[in-house]
């Protein structure tokens, strides 16, 4: 009963966890899934803590997932759109911080485009950070809500066959799924055109296919990844529709997995590139709880995290 | 909520299997009588402890009356005072009240009562569920030490022991069903003094 599967005090990846702190993590969000549930859908265990939502890259639904988790654990929760303010001065990472220190949060989730920013902060602030997605390195809360949802559905992640189809290349939630499964002993199999693959993706333990449907036979999860247009510059992809006809995810295209296997997205998608529409509306998509879920799962980092301040400074 | 290690060795027993079946069917018989009948009542363990005496009390509940009242359950954790500064509760499982409590007498089922803290939280947790028309309290043992303003409605047993000692209530684990005390080891241990 005293044992502490959760000694960390920060969470900026999924990489450096051992499998009994994921699982402490989903354990400890089923309470709060039910928590979302109930007629008042808020619980006053962090009444008087501060977190703090640092976003230097546009995000509608991370940032509203920790917003809303943060406000039904009763704490005080600050949104701050660095797009908008300081770095278009000219403020540094480190100003920034370093101001917002001042604010003394007890937690401070950052999404930054460049790969490392969460640990970088972690190391020059007092409070916990939490990486909601840095670059192309890790979006940890993402993989622990995705593994949230299929435990749900399939009631273990071992033993499991889960296919990630799209632009791996550029996806922290590729990364980080692929670093959570693993953990558990599932086979994780990673599918894009041969531009998107990054090199090296055999080192995370998973098998690399360049063809849709090898890589879906018998899957029991299929996670698609959205096409990022945004990052998608110069010539990686010959055209959208191109795309969707060789790697979209379709009924047809399904009907090679499981018959029961779970469809998931991160969001948002893009109907009809790579996910269909009916796939997406379909009975498998579990789309819609991965939301739910990720309320849940983040209200689960928020407590693991907020309630013990500063418990192991330089761990 | 209740100790898992504590066996027969170096425990005082205060209550045997026996004498915890008839606390149980006298508390049932009083719970009826003074809420005013089955029809709007319910109970809600408070995790872990009083789940099962809750389950019992149902059931016995149902045995007399011939009616099955809805039992529920409320986890604690979330709603400690000392939920934003002491360290995460190992383990928080879920709430579970699938029933509306609006309008209804819901009794709060505990095994031991001391501080009433426990009790200030479940209250809380209760009433995020809706708005009962009565809350009641119902506990195994009351070994008295409060540090609020709480009381019990129904109690099995007053219990007057020194403030050093835990009380262990076995009810749905290992062997007989007992209630025993010893001197308390662990000043952190398992909730005893909640």
């Amino acid at each position: 009963m005293s044992e502490r599967p959760w000694t960390q005090r920060h969470l900026l990846g999924i990489e450096g966890l051992t499998a009994d702190a994921v699982r402490h993590v989903l354990d400890t969000a089923e309470a709060f899934y039910e928590v979302s549930r109930r007629p008042v859908r808020k619980v006053p265990t962090l009444r008087g803590k501060t977190v703090l939502n640092l976003f230097y890259e546009a995000s509608t639904r991370t940032r509203t997932s920790f917003e809303l988790a943060g406000k039904r654990l009763s704490a005080d929760v600050v949104n701050i759109s660095v797009a908008q303010s300081s770095v278009s001065k000219g403020e540094s990472l480190y100003d920034t911080v370093k101001t917002l220190e001042a604010m003394r949060p007890d937690v401070v989730v950052l999404r930054h485009e460049a790969s490392g920013a969460a640990d970088y902060v972690a190391q020059r602030i007092r409070a916990s950070v939490i990486n909601a997605g840095d670059g192309q390195h890790e979006h940890p809360t993402q993989a622990l809500l995705d593994a949230f949802t299929i435990r749900r559905h399939k009631g273990r992640l071992e033993g499991l066959i889960v296919t990630i189809c799209g632009d791996v290349m550029h996806s922290r939630v590729a990364r980080s799924n692929a670093l959570l499964l693993r953990l558990f002993g599932a086979e994780v199999r990673v599918v894009a055109p041969r531009t998107l693959m990054p090199v090296g993706m055999e080192t995370y333990g998973v098998r690399v296919f360049d063809a849709l449907e090898p890589a879906l036979e018998g899957a029991d999860v299929v996670m698609v990844l959205r096409i990022q247009r945004e990052r998608l510059q110069g010539a990686l992809l010959p055209s959208l529709r191109e795309y969707a006809r060789t790697f979209g995810v379709g009924t047809r295209t399904l009907a090679r997995a499981k018959p029961d296997a779970l469809v998931m997205h991160p969001g948002p998608m893009n109907r009809g590139v790579e996910i269909s529409p009916e796939v997406a509306d379909g009975p498998q998509s579990a789309v819609l709880e991965q939301v739910e879920a990720g309320v849940a799962v983040r209200m689960a980092v928020l407590y693991l995290l907020a309630a013990e301040p500063g418990e192991q400074v330089g761990a | 909520m209740t100790a898992s290690s504590a066996s027969d060795d170096g425990g005082e027993r205060l209550l045997d299997a026996e004498a915890i079946a008839r606390v149980i069917r006298r508390l049932a018989v009083e719970i009826v009588e003074q809420t005013g009948g089955v029809s709007r009542l319910a109970l809600v363990g408070v995790r872990r402890g009083g789940v099962p005496l809750a389950q019992r009390l149902a059931a016995e509940i149902e045995r007399a009356e011939g009616v099955a009242v809805p039992v529920g359950s409320v986890d604690i954790a979330l709603y400690r005072d000392d939920a934003a500064t002491a360290l995460p509760d190992p383990k928080i499982g879920p709430s579970e009240v699938r029933f509306s409590v609006d309008g209804r007498d819901v009794v709060i089922v505990d095994d031991v009562l001391q501080t009433g803290r426990t009790i200030r939280a479940a209250i809380d947790c209760l009433l995020d569920y809706g708005r009962p028309r009565r809350v009641w309290l119902a506990v195994l043992c009351d070994r008295g030490g409060r540090e609020l303003p709480i009381a019990a409605d129904f109690v099995g047993r007053v219990l007057d022991l020194d403030a050093g000692t835990r009380v262990d209530v076995v009810f749905d684990g290992e062997g007989a069903p007992r209630v025993t005390v010893r001197p308390r080891v662990d000043p952190r241990g398992a909730g005893g003094s909640r």
